[in-house]
């Protein structure tokens, strides 16, 4: 019986039928892909993208070079060098953090005392040459004065949870 | 004896102490941890933090574990209920006060209250107040303060009191408002006084020159030995990514306790200084340029071999280490000559024969505690060793009757018995001598110099304290050693030694004398003391002869050449002269014409032998600077291009292995009175006598910045 069954079914291409009633039905329903660059999906304030390094309303550098997310890094991913700077305080003489090695934990993040290094919510970057993976402190801080405004409001929405 | 030995219980566990410890002692010795901050197991007991208190039975209170002896039957409870509620609140009183900059805190990660924070302290504090607000003092250049932190333990200030001897801090005021201080403003400048970073168990004494530099967690600790004094103090180096970022003391009882100099704590400066020698470098025609190594080497092979086997010098320095000064002695007598030398500071070589195989202190560090009676001559012992120093201070404060005999006065911090001075050390000696003889006759070899000498009270009286003493000690200090009339002074000091019983000793240059002495780095012996066939030159002669080759190894004629004045003139009339050396100066600049770097103390690996005879080798801690090598390696390339036997050595272990064969068991001499002649003469004069400052003793020591910024270093320098 199921011998004949499928002997039937072969020459009536039933087994095309029922993938093309997937399409059909598809076809008639709303759709969910996005066009990536015009639209986007919305993100949580707590995204973990790319890294900024913060500066305080007035200017002045938030790192106090004290290595808590160099020691709490699971990836090795930050390399810092501290010193005294002019005006006496300890500030970072080199901060990297390896692109290529991050594992985008965040416990940077939490480890920061000052809230100097964020993970924003940048991810749409890319590397064309070898060593940009590195981003150096004046990366860092650079894209923190790009997106301070977006970094603050992020902190502000998760400042109730903290 | 039974009397002595008092039963107690801890955590319910029966315990013996002995009759007079206190709680804390027995707690820490059966590793039940009470916490603590004011109580140092060197210093006296405060009980001014009330962080060790423990419950004990019958007690009405808890009593604090430092301060209460054990009594039979007592029973310690150090986990209590009570104990534990009484521990937490004194961690709160202390936090009232105690800043939250933990982040910027050099201390943080290796802090006592960080620490017991942890297990003691609440997650959120009650007190609402202000918080109190010291301002920093400017102690010097070495130690760095944040007033602020401090918990008031006073343990800086015991320090002071009781192991400099040299009271430089103390508390002002009361209650609240109670500061460090030290009183006037002035720096802390006694030599030994960075070991205040070691006992402040907070943030507010730190190391001024590491200064935000590196956290305590991500450097790695590597043993080493301190290299600027015959001690050997023991010495961890805190190294990041192949960098040393500062020094601490290693404990080891027999030697330097749990303290250091600060010349060993800083002068790790210098590796990084900006005098280093980074690449080989040649002259030609006056001019300088850089060279590869490979070119170098096969140059100074060249020289070397090209030379005269008659014609050929070695000039080392005390600071060697046993396998380098092997390695030297080896190629020396492969090149056929005899004109090694490391006693560079020596004036007076005349009757060396006479020498011991190497000086020795005459006892062990520790037993320098135990003497009687202690005569120091010729000798800034403060200067020269300062853990010797303070070992001095220690037995004096045990009742020995410690004297000095030296030209100029220098300061003691301990009630000294006699100190007799102002004459060259010559006629100081003979005065001694001539009271320990006491009318007896003069020994043969110093009768001469002895003749017309009359003892003074003085002299009756140190030489009474040397006879009267179970055990005595003459030290003759490097002031001695560098006398223009050494073999007088060492003969006097025989002749006290036996007409008094009293053992001789020496503070010997360097690190390591007597391994470069033993390994046979002498123009007149071969390793292990053997005499030499024929003795070669002594630094003066080859300075003075003409010779074609000179290698100077590790020293700067500029500072470091005592033995023959204007060494630097001397040395650039000769034909070749070949530099290996980690620094360079204008002296060898001026000097040589091909100069090799090569690697401090942390860049190499080795071995000191100390004034007491203590073999301690050390591996390098720190990745080289520049194309610097260990001198080691150099050595043996040398000797593999000038075709030398047995120079196939790939470690510094296998050097001393095999150096130690010929080398074991040899034991440091003392002079014999009896084979010692002193030749008198005439420059026995007070302003003859050669002091090296505190802060001038070595080339890594003069390099290091911060030693530099020291109020004795300025005015050495300003003097200039």
């Amino acid at each position: 019986m199921s011998q004949f069954s499928s002997y039937v079914k072969t020459f009536a291409l039933w087994e095309l039928l029922k993938g093309l009633s997937v399409t059909l039905r598809q076809f008639f329903k709303k759709s969910v892909t996005l066009e990536y660059p015009e639209e986007k999906t919305p993100q949580s304030h707590r995204f973990r993208g790319l890294h900024a390094l913060r500066r305080y309303p007035n200017g002045e550098e938030r790192c106090i070079a004290c290595k808590l997310c160099e020691a709490v890094c699971p990836a090795l991913a930050i390399t810092i060098e501290s010193e005294v700077s002019d005006d006496g305080t300890r500030r970072t003489a080199r901060y990297d953090i390896d692109l290529f090695k991050c594992i985008y934990c965040g416990f940077c993040e939490e480890a920061c005392p000052v809230d100097a290094i964020v993970e924003t919510r940048i991810h749409e970057y890319h590397m064309e040459k070898p060593g940009e993976n590195i981003m150096t402190k004046d990366k860092l801080l650079a894209v923190g004065d790009k997106y301070d405004a977006m970094i603050s409001a992020d902190k502000a929405a998760d400042a109730k949870y903290r | 004896m039974s009397d002595d030995i008092v039963n107690i219980e801890v955590d319910g566990k029966p315990v013996e102490g002995r009759r007079g410890q206190m709680v804390i002692e027995v707690t820490d010795h059966v590793g039940a941890y009470v916490p603590r901050f004011c109580y140092h197991e060197k210093l006296s007991i405060a009980a001014n933090c009330r962080m060790c208190l423990v419950d004990i039975e019958g007690a009405p209170k808890p009593i604090p574990a430092c301060a209460q002896p054990i009594a039979e039957g007592m029973k310690i409870f150090t986990k209590s209920p009570r104990a534990i509620s009484a521990q937490k609140a004194t961690m709160e009183f202390l936090l009232i006060n105690h800043p939250l900059d933990c982040p910027i805190c050099d201390q943080g990660g290796e802090c006592e209250l960080q620490d017991l924070a942890m297990g003691y302290g609440r997650d959120v504090s009650r007190y609402n107040d202000g918080k109190r607000v010291v301002k920093d003092k400017d102690i010097g250049p070495l130690v760095s303060t944040d007033m602020t932190r401090c918990i008031h333990c006073t343990r800086c200030v015991r320090f002071g009191d009781e192991v400099q001897g040299k009271p430089q801090l103390g508390t002002i005021e009361r209650g609240e408002n109670v500061k460090i201080s030290t009183y006037v403003e002035e720096n802390v400048d006694h030599e030994l006084s960075a070991n205040i970073i070691d006992l402040c168990p907070v943030g507010a004494l730190n190391n001024k020159p590491y200064r935000y530099s590196a956290r305590a967690w991500e450097m790695e600790q590597r043993a080493t030995i301190s290299p600027h004094d015959c001690v050997g103090s023991n010495l961890y180096a805190h190294v990041l990514r192949g960098t040393v970022k500062r020094i601490v003391p290693r404990d080891n009882e027999s030697i330097n306790e749990t303290w250091i100099s600060d010349r060993d704590r800083f002068s790790y400066e210098a590796i990084y200084s900006a005098e280093r020698l980074q690449t080989p470098r040649l002259k030609e025609n006056g001019e300088w340029r850089d060279i590869d190594w490979a070119d170098a080497l096969s140059l100074a092979a060249e020289v070397l071999s090209a030379a005269d086997s008659d014609k050929t010098g070695i000039i080392a320095s005390p600071n060697m280490t046993v396998e380098e000064a092997y390695l030297l002695s080896q190629l020396a007598s492969h090149l056929g000559t005899n004109n090694l030398d490391h006693r560079i500071a020596r004036r007076d070589t005349s009757n060396q024969d006479a020498d011991p195989v190497y000086e020795g202190l005459g006892c062990s560090i520790e037993a320098l505690e135990s003497q009687g009676a202690i005569l120091v001559a010729g000798s800034n012992i403060r200067n020269e060793a300062p853990i010797i120093a303070h070992r001095l201070r220690k037995a004096s404060l045990q009742g020995a009757k410690v004297s000095f005999a030296n030209a100029s006065e220098y300061e003691y911090f301990f009630d000294v018995a006699d100190y007799i001075s102002g004459n060259g050390l010559v006629s100081l000696l003979a005065g001694i001598a001539v009271a320990a003889a006491d009318g007896k006759d003069m020994h043969a070899s110093v009768a001469s110099i002895c003749k017309d000498v009359t003892a003074s009270d003085a002299d009756k009286r140190i030489a009474a304290s040397l006879a009267d003493a179970d055990d005595a000690l003459l030290l003759l200090g490097n002031i001695a050693g560098r006398h223009a009339a050494y073999s007088a002074v060492r003969a006097l000091a025989a002749v006290i030694g036996e007409l008094t019983g009293a053992k001789v000793g020496s503070i010997t240059e360097g690190a390591n004398s007597a391994g470069a002495s033993l390994a046979g780095l002498l123009p007149h012996r071969q390793a292990a003391g053997a005499a030499r066939k024929e003795a070669g030159l002594d630094v003066a002669a080859m300075l003075e002869g003409e010779l074609e080759s000179i290698m100077l190894v590790n020293v700067e004629p500029d500072s470091d050449i005592h033995a023959s004045s204007d060494a630097v003139r001397k040395l650039s009339e000769q034909k070749h002269v070949i530099a290996l050396t980690s620094y360079i100066s204008e002296g060898l600049l001026e000097a040589a014409d091909l100069l090799l770097p090569i690697g401090t103390f942390a860049e190499t690996s080795g071995t000191y032998v100390n004034v007491a005879g203590t073999w301690q080798s050390f591996s390098g801690v720190a990745n080289p600077v520049g194309e610097a090598r260990p001198c080691w390696k150099v050595l043996r390339v040398l000797g593999n291009l000038t075709d030398a036997e047995g120079f196939d050595f790939v470690s510094s272990e296998e050097i001393l292995s095999t150096a130690r064969e010929s080398l074991s068991d040899t034991a440091a001499g003392y002079y014999d009175a009896a084979s010692v002649v002193a030749k008198p003469n005439g420059a026995d004069a007070p302003d003859q006598e050669i002091d090296t400052p505190l802060y001038s003793v070595d080339s890594m020591v003069r390099r290091a910045h911060a030693l530099q910024q020291t109020l004795s270093a300025k005015r050495i320098a300003d003097e200039r």
